[in-house]
């Protein structure tokens, strides 16, 4: 059984922002966390999510890319070792626009029942998804806050 | 999609139900989501419906089937816009303790 997460939000912006948002670091920066994509962006090309401290957060290959409507990456965790072993799971991000306002949708799924991986994704797509709405439509994100340092504990801890 | 059908889809106990329902197991179908619930179809499809407006409701189609799936951005954003301001000044305060009691100045 595959266990799967489905987000969508709205934003007011372009589908070519958006996609610059979700993979330039000098966006994902302020709005993810303080994390970075290490990534040259070509289909089958690896990719790296980075942590600020140049640890490896999670790790894959990109599957498919189409800029700027569609991007799947295989997907696994790397900095706990009992998310790591669940394997790859993936993850697909999906632009489109929607009248004046561009929808975003994020599916992540793996097919591991009971995922703990997915489980700790459903935390943290929503808290991204939101931060990056506000970076996109105000030009401020709300400050790293709580979010980052739990991962970083969790990082540390785990 | 705004705040307001936000509130209003949440303001309903059946639908904050179908809600739960979904937050146990994602990806639903009609179906699924109608047992046991001693309601007609037609009602459970009526609160999805107000649901999927406020876009706290997603759907995908799998073959023959659509799945519903929680979708808890528009909630997070509300907690963004009231909540966080708050838990900002919090870790600030926390900070700032942290920063005495380890005896750094700011620089």
């Amino acid at each position: 059984m595959t266990e799967r997460f489905l987000y969508v939000t709205y934003i007011r912006t372009t589908p070519e922002k958006l996609w610059d948002a979700l993979l330039k670091p000098e966006f994902t920066r302020a709005y993810w966390m303080g994390v970075w994509h290490d990534c040259d962006w070509n289909k089958g090309s690896p990719w790296k999510l980075m942590f600020p401290d140049g640890r490896v957060a999670d790790a894959g290959e990109v599957v498919e890319i189409e800029k700027p409507k569609r991007l799947v990456l295989k997907w696994r965790n790397e900095f706990r070792p009992e998310l790591r072993e669940e394997g790859y799971s993936r993850c697909v991000i999906e632009i489109e626009q929607a009248g004046e306002v561009v929808k975003l949708t994020i599916i992540h799924e793996i097919d591991k029942p009971g995922s703990k991986f997915i489980e700790a994704v459903s935390g943290g797509w929503p808290k991204i998804l939101s931060s990056l709405k506000t970076l996109l439509e105000t030009g401020t994100t709300l400050p790293p806050s709580a979010n980052c340092r739990e991962v970083e504990n969790k990082a540390t801890s785990g | 999609m705004s705040m307001d059908s936000v509130f209003r889809a949440l303001a309903d106990p059946v639908r904050r139900q179908l809600l739960d329902r979904l937050h146990a197991r994602n990806g639903q179908t009609l179906s699924e989501l109608c047992e046991g619930h001693g309601m007609t179809r037609q009602a459970v499809t009526k609160h999805l419906a107000v649901l999927e407006e406020a876009n706290l409701v997603v759907t995908q189609r799998r073959g023959r089937e659509k799945l519903h799936f929680l979708n808890p951005v528009p909630i997070h954003e509300i907690a963004d816009r009231w909540i966080g301001k708050y838990e900002r000044s919090r870790l600030r305060a926390l900070a700032g303790l942290k920063r005495n009691l380890e005896g750094k100045s700011d620089d």
